[in-house]
């Protein structure tokens, strides 16, 4: 049925409600990260056995997106038409049988319930716990077949663009996100409203929204899930961005890595095409708007957004000085605005419930909620949703569930491979953008490294550095050489050739990088650098004035010896890939320190803790 | 009018100024390194990329750069506060780090923006010293040398070649501390569409980009007792040549020019003016021919070579639309290995024919195999006006104290007509020149007395003068009303011939020079004219040069030349005649 206008929406809604089934909803996360963890087949195998069962009519076995529950993945959530849910993770084929025996109403015997920390704002007035999760964003994600249109229609889905296409100006749409205080997730913070004003505010003419899904930080995948798990989200978003600045035609800049994302959504466009959502005069309010794909080929500095325009262009990736801003002058010479992923996902959401409503999550000066992507050194890797101004350590050791396999919390690096470390001291900040720039680091687009006491916090600088070398586009001489530079000093320094003036240099260059650099990849990729000097200046001491590595991570620091545990049983010297082990038989045996490569293997190999590493 | 603050001095300029400019109107230079300003062309290069040029604004966190950062009403720049110096320094550093610093054997030395920046700054010490880029040298072809590993990614080369010239053979490769600008998959020049003009090697502020040198070889044949080497000397080399001396742009040095040629032992002191006067006198006959018959007009001017590689390259199916003439360098070098070769009764293999060019490209065209009959190349080496002024110097020439000398005969005869090949416009002013003269004939008698003056007929057609890149203009000759135009820069001349290819075009001839200005601006030219925003000045004063030398001359009109008038006579016959079509005439091929 192709819906024409917004009476069309709410019949059709009406209609699918009253369609309901009734069947306790077996929901698979698939999720690329899902799918990885061998999801499919246990759909598969869900769906075998309610067949053999012949548990059609009180079972359905749903693909949902991603839960951002990583860590338990293949996961299944067993889910009550009441709403009564029980989630299982790390499900094998053999709990099966089990899993749907005790359906919604108790849990699985042997099996345990995920105590999860999930918490939709809109569903529930109060939360029980003391620390939960504000999914806004990823309200959908994990919960509908994102392949459904009918799913997210039945999520007030589209509610937002009829509403806002019905009775509201462009300029009223601008002005309710302005109030909101929505602020660009992708890392800038730059406020959406006014973005979008500036758009508006060029004369009539082609105009484009862009979508930046080239989400490239390491370890950051908060856009995937919501493009694999909630696409329609985005495009609703789109369409309303499209209205307030006077724009027909969308393109959501997506890197081709995202081989199921792509899949996702080109379905979303098709069916909201063909549903009338998105095509020529949209709830008969004669506003046009199609959106479509752009591949990016994964290069980092492509999710810069004049660099990303330019990449559509079919020119080099690069950034250009702004003003002029894509706004007055973007795609093809046009206004454009361009927002992220993450950004689009909170739209539908602020115009169904009010920005009064939006702007009482968060802070004052960044209202809402913030997706993180928990990887490194925690127990709970995955994503999770927060509102703004929680603490640190509320979500590390409270929804992350602390270090894993119970080593000290050491550092957090915030804000992708940009981004500074933090340290215990800083676990108890309020983080907004504000706050987390002055201690040095960023927001960015939301990923968090837990590191614990085995890391080395030169190596990690450097492990960042490198990547900020590759990434770069080798425009400006700041990133292109300064950053090369930068990162060969650390690499001195945890090869141990550093010299005590490299701890000025690595200062000065540093901060000669960020004050100069062209584009916002420069302007912090020495963040992590000199976060570490500034926050651990005892561990670059330590390699360069004694030549030791507190962490035990930079090999060419460290020194195998044996100790008077060892029995002379030889395992070590016959493990040696360079022969640098030698003794008699059971005496005490030696190793040749200008013959070692440091590469563990007697250390590994022997049964009697007889190998010493410092 | 926008009202800003530098260095707390107020400064009013207009809206849409930059920082740099605004600075400039109180007297102080920020240093820049990858801005440049064509002015005269139009094309401003501002890819903020350098960095050199940042300074501090109140109320900003970063340093703006000031080359892109537009005014404010009520800004306040600080262009030399420490933190603006220290990053400046640093930025300086850095690409010093990773640059070869073999200032003393490097072609650019004392033309190069990074040392001359390095000079001004005091840097003694680089401080962040590491890997260095290394990567191949492309010095295969015959015109453009490039050594990227000089380069400091500026990417002026890439405008010059993509904006301006519209070639599109340059663009950023890579990235990182790899990226570097190259043609496609880092194949060699003489493998891509590159036309030889040589602009992106004018653009180059250090020694990334420079010439293939022929100093060593004519040193050579110099030396060498078989040998009799003789010299052409084109048209916009003698207004420019005296910058590389100290003198003023703009001086005419035609015969401190000719004097130096012969302490450097040349046996003969040609000019490729005379050259240009025999082309005249081919390609106003095919201009003439083909008014008359109304067939495959217009016809288009073929002297320059950039602008036929720029053709075969790009135009292919435009392939019948230029004149056939030679260019007036490869007419000299044919006729000098045939009438003079045998004039002075020496294989042509033993007579050797240097060229001065302000050109690249024409190191290009003289290695073409069609220029080659048996094998025998008619035109040996071609030197830049640069190349020819390190020679001089090198051979402690003193050229300023040189007295004025003058060509040799028979190949030294020249008109103004052959002089105003050096700037834009100046082919088809000649052409018309002598055109008209033919025409007026013609409509008097009924036919054409080749090498008759018409007193009565224009001798100034000042409407395909100057730098601006498409000049039109509509003649009247006797009934007949003859439009022209005229481009300089490849990207204009795209311009033109585009409308030919979709049939807007009326006009009967146009000329098209690759450099933007015409030879004056060639890519062998002295480096003065580029590196810093003034070059504008010198290249006018270039052109005034040219258009004083032609008013100084007392014959300016080719067909009036007495030693072309006897070459015809003597040897060639008439203008388009078989002997004239097998030595002054070529064909053209398209290239993939």
């Amino acid at each position: 049925m192709k819906i024409k206008k917004p009476s069309d929406l709410t019949a059709k809604v009406a209609e699918l409600r009253a369609g309901l089934s009734g069947k306790t909803r077996l929901q698979v996360s698939l999720g690329t990260c899902g799918i990885a963890a061998g999801g499919s087949p246990i759909a598969a195998a869900l769906r075998k056995h309610i067949a053999e069962q012949g548990l059609e009519k009180k079972f359905e076995v749903v693909d949902v997106g991603c839960l951002g529950l990583c860590y338990c993945e293949p996961m299944v959530e067993v889910k009550s038409a009441k709403g009564k849910s029980i989630i299982y993770g790390h499900v094998s084929e053999e709990q099966i049988p089990a899993i749907v025996a005790a359906g919604a109403s108790k849990t699985a015997e042997g099996l345990e319930a995920l105590k999860t920390s999930l918490y939709y704002p809109e569903e529930q007035a109060k939360p029980k716990k003391k620390v939960v999760q504000t999914r806004i964003a990823l309200r959908n994600s994990g919960r509908i077949n994102p392949e459904k249109l009918e799913d997210y229609l039945l999520q007030d889905g589209y509610q937002a663009l009829a509403k806002v296409l019905s009775d509201m100006k462009p300029a009223q749409v601008c002005d309710e996100l302005v109030e909101s205080g929505l602020r660009g997730r992708g890392g800038g913070g730059f406020p959406t409203g006014k973005k979008w004003q500036f758009a508006a505010a060029q004369p009539k003419g082609q105009k484009y929204i862009i979508c930046n899904a080239d989400e490239g930080d390491p370890g950051a995948f908060m856009d995937r899930a919501v493009l694999e798990g909630d696409p329609h989200a985005v495009l609703e978003a789109m369409a309303i961005g499209g209205y307030a600045i006077g724009s027909d035609t969308g393109l959501i800049y997506i890197r081709a890595e995202y081989p199921l994302a792509i899949a996702r959504l080109k379905k979303a466009i098709e069916q909201a095409t063909a549903a009338g959502l998105l095509g020529k005069n949209i709830f008969g309010s004669g506003f046009d708007f199609n959106i479509e794909l752009k591949y990016g080929a994964g290069a980092f500095v492509c999710g810069e957004e004049t660099a990303l325009i330019h990449s559509i262009e079919g020119k080099r990736g690069e950034p250009t000085f702004k003003p002029p801003f894509p706004a007055v002058r973007g795609l093809w010479g046009k206004p454009t605005i361009v927002n992220n992923v993450e950004t689009l996902a909170n739209i539908p959401a602020i115009f169904r419930q009010g920005a009064a409503w939006f702007k009482s999550i968060g802070t004052p000066g960044s209202p809402g909620s913030k997706v993180f992507a928990l990887a490194g050194k925690i127990s709970n890797v995955g994503l999770v949703e927060v509102p703004m101004g929680i603490k640190l350590r509320d979500i590390i050791f409270e929804l992350g569930g602390g270090i894993a396999n119970g080593r000290e919390f050491k550092a957090v690096q915030t804000g992708g491979p940009s981004g500074g470390c933090l340290t215990a001291k800083n676990l108890d900040t309020a983080i907004d953008y504000e706050s987390l720039k002055a201690l040095g680091s960023m927001m960015g687009s939301g990923g968090m490294i837990i590191m614990d006491e085995d890391t080395c916090m030169v190596n990690i600088a450097r492990f960042f550095l490198e990547f900020t070398v590759d990434e770069s586009c080798g425009k400006c001489t700041p990133c292109r050489i300064g950053n090369k530079r930068l990162f060969e000093i650390l690499d001195k320094i945890c090869a141990g050739q550093g010299t005590p003036e490299m701890l000025d240099q690595l200062e000065e260059l540093g901060n000669v990088i960020k004050d100069t650099s062209l584009c916002g990849l420069g302007q912090t990729s020495p963040n992590p650098v000199l976060s570490t000097l500034k926050n651990f200046p005892e561990e670059y001491k330590a390699h360069i004035f004694e030549h030791r590595c507190p962490a035990a991570v930079c090999t060419s620091l460290l020194n195998y010896t044996i100790n008077e545990n060892c029995i002379g049983c030889g395992i070590c010297a016959r493990n040696c890939p360079v022969n640098c082990i030698s003794g008699l038989p059971k005496t005490r045996h030696h190793i040749d320190q200008s013959k070692c490569i440091k590469c563990g293997a007697c250390m590994r190999s022997c049964k009697f803790a007889a190998i010493d590493r410092k | 009018m926008v009202n800003l603050k530098i260095n707390n001095n107020p400064v009013s300029v207009p809206e849409g100024s930059t920082i740099l400019e605004a600075a400039a109107q109180l007297g102080l230079k920020i240093p820049t390194l990858c801005h440049i300003n064509w002015d005269c062309f139009h094309v401003e290069h501002r890819s903020g990329s350098c960095r050199i040029c940042v300074v501090e604004v109140a109320g900003r966190p970063n340093l703006a750069p000031s080359c892109c950062t537009p005014v404010a009403e009520g800004m306040d720049v600080h262009t030399n506060t420490m933190r603006a110096i220290r990053a400046r320094r640093t930025v300086l550093e850095l690409l010093l780090s990773n640059h070869p610093k073999d200032c003393l054997v490097c072609t650019k030395n004392q033309n190069c923006t990074l040392q001359t920046l390095a000079s001004e700054f005091n840097i003694h010490d680089i401080r962040y010293e590491g890997e260095q880029t290394e990567l191949a040298v492309d010095d295969n072809g015959a015109a453009i040398r490039r050594d990227m590993n000089k380069c400091i990614m500026c990417r002026r080369c890439e405008t010059a070649c993509n904006v301006v010239q519209t070639v599109g053979v340059l663009s950023g490769v890579n990235r990182g501390f790899t990226a570097s600008v190259a043609p496609q998959n880092f194949l060699p020049l003489d493998q891509t569409a590159c036309v030889f003009c040589g602009q992106c090697v004018l653009a180059c502020p250090v020694g990334a980009l420079t010439e293939i040198g022929y100093k060593d070889e004519v040193w050579q044949v110099l030396n060498d007792p078989s040998k009799t080497v003789i010299v052409q000397t084109a048209p916009a080399v003698r207004v420019a040549i005296g910058e590389e001396f100290g003198m003023k742009p703009g001086e005419i040095s035609t015969g401190k020019l000719v004097a130096a040629l012969r302490r450097l032992g040349f046996a003969k002191i040609f000019d490729t003016d005379w050259s240009a006067d025999l082309t005249i006198l081919e390609e106003a006959t095919e201009l003439f021919g083909r008014i008359k018959s109304g067939e495959n007009l217009p016809i288009l001017t073929s002297c320059c070579p950039g602008w036929v590689n720029f053709l075969e390259h790009q135009f292919p199916d435009l392939m019948h639309m230029p004149s056939t003439a030679k260019s007036p360098q490869q007419m000299f070098g044919a006729i000098a290995k045939s009438y003079y070769a045998q004039k002075l009764g020496i294989d042509p293999s033993d007579l050797i024919v240097v060229s001065i060019m302000p050109c690249l490209a024409k190191k290009y065209e003289a290695g073409r195999p069609e220029f080659a009959p048996e094998g025998v190349r008619d035109v040996d080496y071609v030197l830049s006006t640069r190349e020819l002024a390190s020679m001089i110097k090198e051979a402690g020439v003193m050229f300023n104290r040189l007295p004025d000398e003058s060509y040799d005969d028979p190949l030294g005869e020249s008109t103004g007509a052959g002089v105003i090949f050096g700037a834009s416009g100046g082919v088809l002013e000649a052409a018309l020149r002598t055109a008209a003269d033919w025409i007026l004939n013609e409509q008097k008698d009924g036919s054409i007395a080749y090498f008759e003056d018409v007193a009565e007929s224009p001798i100034d057609f000042v409407a395909v003068r100057g730098l601006d890149g498409i000049k039109e203009a509509t003649v009247k000759i006797g009934d007949l009303e003859l439009k022209a135009a005229v481009a300089s820069g490849l990207g204009n001349a795209r311009k033109l011939l585009e409308k030919i290819q979709s049939g807007e075009s009326q006009y009967h001839a146009i000329e098209i020079m690759a450099c933007p200005g015409g030879c004056i601006n060639g890519g062998g030219q002295p480096y003065s004219n580029c590196g810093c925003n003034d070059g504008s000045d010198i290249l006018e004063a270039r052109k005034e040069a040219i258009y004083r030398a032609d008013k100084g001359l007392p014959i300016r009109k080719s067909h009036l030349n007495p030693s072309i008038v006897k070459i015809y006579k003597d040897f060639l016959g008439e203008p388009n005649s078989e002997l004239a079509h097998k030595l002054l005439h070529t064909h053209y091929c398209p290239k993939k």
